[in-house]
């Protein structure tokens, strides 16, 4: 080790891969993975999800859980983004595409995603 | 792509408990539901609470299973990591109330055993992977070394440690600064910094659990010392008997040469420094300084008179400055943080938190690192969730086979260096042994003392002969032959020891002695004034007796006694032959109807 930019540089690779252990992410992105939710695609969705996250360099503001079955089992997958001081969004009938543009928009932009949601289905 | 980290404890409580078994059958689990590229395992070190391992944490959750065996695995896995559901049953989440609800929600922060803790010196331990530097990295790893051949002199260094107010974790309390300040100016042609981690008292294991748990935070703490003081060797002395630690403790030490953290110009700052490990062989009074540095330079592990201090004269007759694990694992967050922050924990001469490994009669048995100043009661009803079975709190003895108790009317006592020494009690390392109104002290004296006659190197006659004779005295007082006079007498042979013994083993070694008898002559008293033992565990001082009027002639007692001492016809009362009992309890423990006392 001859300098502390060295140093710098494995810490910042590195801070990601343990950022999932502080488990305090600013924003928490929850699949709903229960027999129906597997049933209707949920897996890719959810890899999508871990995927794109840490290709935005967000892990450590973000993280990605599951979750049992929510109990809207026609709307699978079923995905809900928590963030503090807002209300929950619930996104319904995701697909890996669907997932991407959630990331784009809604995590990275800030700006939900209306059509997706659970409210916009129902309406 | 990983989407979820399983902790696996691997420190020595959860691994003799099956940890390494359950991580096989993680990793066939999650290879059964294709998992594999998805979840990551990670074997840590300690988490504290080992009295429900083997222990396993799953983030990004943080749920926190606790008493996991190799069947529950398979669940755990299609339930929570594939399916996303906890499996209720298993987690541990006593936040001292009634039922709480949604128990995946339980943030293990918020645990009595966790929330009134503050983990500096434990603060990786279960959290990181102790084999993988990069992870230390992760955490802040390496900065303070940075920081230290960067941007400061070794002056700056030693003040800052000065300032902190951080002491001596391994029992004396000695100020760590000033242990620096002393050795740096005196001018050598090679000087050492040695890490003490001969852990020795019974019921200790916070240095342990550091090795194993975060075992880079040593080695850099070292450099750092050799940097302040003007050392380029360093040697960690730990005993044999820590195979796991001395296992990743090496690991780590490679890791840290490989990327050049240990040895030639590191930081390109023209400091060199490097690090060996001497293996103890289990003798308590390597845990000495001096005897320590005798035994790391090859010969029998015997103490020697002071002065001349190790900052003079230490390993190879170099200045030296040595350390306890504990203490090393504080400086590189005192150089991060700084003095102020440090300082800012604690009571007014004891700065910082203090591991304690708790044990004895207690519900969790476990580590728990607490700010100095920390009352017994809150260490032992808040963290430790209390005694089991109901039982009355009697003392909590501290600091070893050197200390003293804290009888149950000074439970209020807040934790640090000087009021225990105030109260005849020491800091010692750590460990925090919890009595309950079933604890003879007249016994648990005697059993301290066992040790340290066994334990005494035999250098000097006071400890030699001075302890021999009074375990003999103590000997005398259980088996019911003491008198008066011997109580005082012993009490003399005490001061002479503690007086005229050449080091610490031997100079500390009455206090067990002493502090039962301040605080609980009435036991010394009723055991040869009236031949009884209160706490009815001095075996030739208690007997076993049948209550006629409530025994039933049902004859469980005498077809569970070992020797044939129980004898008696059907339906009528039975009567133990004293002369044949050998005062096991296996009839008292099988009677229903109470019918057999300890008198």
């Amino acid at each position: 080790m001859k300098s502390l930019a060295e140093l710098q540089a494995i810490k910042e690779k590195m801070q990601n891969k343990v950022a999932l252990r502080e488990g305090s992410g600013e924003m928490r992105v929850v699949v709903g993975m229960a027999t129906c939710g597997i049933a209707a695609g949920a897996r890719p969705v959810l890899s999508t999800f871990v995927e794109e996250v840490a290709a935005a360099d967000l892990t450590g503001k973000v993280t990605v859980s599951q979750t049992g079955c929510i109990g809207i089992c026609q709307f699978e997958p079923v995905v809900e983004i928590f963030e503090a001081d807002k209300e929950k969004v619930t996104y319904v009938k995701m697909t890996p595409e669907k997932a991407k543009r959630v990331v784009e928009e809604h995590i990275k932009g800030g700006k939900v995603v209306a059509e997706y949601t659970f409210a916009s289905e129902n309406a | 792509m990983i989407r979820s980290h399983v902790l696996i404890c691997g420190g020595t409580g959860c691994t003799s408990s099956g940890s390494l078994k359950i991580q096989d059958e993680f990793v066939k689990a999650l290879e059964a539901n294709g998992l594999t590229d998805e979840v990551k395992i990670v074997m840590t070190g300690c988490f504290g609470l080992c009295a429900l391992g083997p222990v396993v944490i799953i983030h990004p959750e943080g749920t926190f299973y606790s008493r996991v065996t190799p069947e529950d695995v398979s669940e755990i896995v299609s339930e929570h990591l594939l399916k996303g559901r906890v499996v209720e049953r298993l987690v541990y989440a006593d936040t001292g109330e009634e039922e709480a609800e949604a128990l995946a929600n339980v943030s293990l922060n918020d645990t009595a055993f966790y929330k009134t803790q503050q983990r500096v010196v434990l603060r990786n331990c279960g959290v990181i992977d102790p084999e993988d530097i990069n992870e230390y990295i992760a955490m802040d790893g390496y900065q303070a070394l940075g920081k230290v051949l960067t941007e400061m002199t070794p002056d700056e260094v030693i003040q800052v440690v000065l300032d902190s107010g951080l002491r001596g974790r391994g029992g004396g309390g000695f100020p760590t600064g000033r242990k620096w300040a002393l050795t740096a100016p005196n001018k050598a042609p090679q000087k050492y910094v040695v890490c003490n981690a001969d852990e020795g008292d019974p019921g200790a294991f916070m240095d342990r659990s550091v090795l194993e748990g975060d075992p880079h935070c040593i080695i850099e703490a070292m450099a750092i010392a050799g940097y302040a003081i003007g050392a380029t060797q360093g040697y960690v002395y730990v005993r044999a008997e820590y195979p796991i630690a001395v296992k990743r403790l090496q690991i780590a030490i490679d890791q840290a040469r490989e990327l050049g953290l240990l040895g030639k110009d590191i930081f390109g700052s023209g400091f060199d420094f490097d690090l060996d490990i001497r293996l103890g062989a289990g003798a308590f009074v390597c845990g000495e300084e001096t005897a320590l540095m005798t035994s790391i330079e090859g010969n029998r592990g015997e103490p020697r008179p002071r002065p001349p201090y190790p900052a003079v004269k230490g390993l190879y007759g170099c200045p030296t400055v040595e350390n306890n694990v504990e203490t090393f694992a504080n400086i590189p967050q005192i150089i991060l943080k700084g003095a102020d922050w440090f300082a800012s924990m604690g009571t007014e001469k004891s700065k910082g938190t203090k591991v304690f490994a708790l044990g004895g009669k207690i519900e969790h048995t476990g580590l728990v690192e607490i700010p100095m100043g920390t009352t017994v009661r809150d260490i032992v009803y808040e963290i430790g969730g209390g005694i089991p079975g109901g039982k009355q709190f009697k003392a909590a003895q501290t600091g070893g086979p050197s200390g003293g108790c804290i009888p149950a009317r000074l439970i209020d006592t807040p934790v640090d260096y000087d009021n225990l020494t105030a109260i005849g009690c020491m800091m010692g390392s750590g460990g925090l042994i919890v009595m309950d109104e079933d604890t003879c002290m007249v016994d648990m004296a005697k059993f301290f003392l066992e040790f340290t006659v066994d334990e005494s190197c035999g250098k000097c006659t006071p400890c030699r002969i001075g302890t021999k004779r009074l375990l003999e005295m103590l000997n005398q007082i259980v088996s019911g032959n003491g008198t008066l006079e011997l109580i005082d007498e012993m009490e003399k042979l005490c001061y002479y020891i503690k007086d005229n013994a050449l080091c610490g083993l031997g100079q500390t070694a009455p206090n067990p002695v002493l502090s039962t008898l301040n605080f609980f002559r009435d036991e010394y008293i009723a055991h040869v004034v009236d031949k009884k033992c209160p706490a009815g565990v001095c075996k030739s001082l208690t007997s076993y007796v049948v209550v006629a009027d409530k025994c039933k002639g049902c004859t469980a007692c005498a077809r569970v006694c070992p020797v044939g001492a129980i004898s008696g016809k059907v339906k009528e009362p039975h009567v133990i032959d004293q002369s044949k009992c050998i005062k096991c309890g296996a009839c008292m423990e099988k009677c229903k109807f109470g019918a057999i006392v300890k008198e």
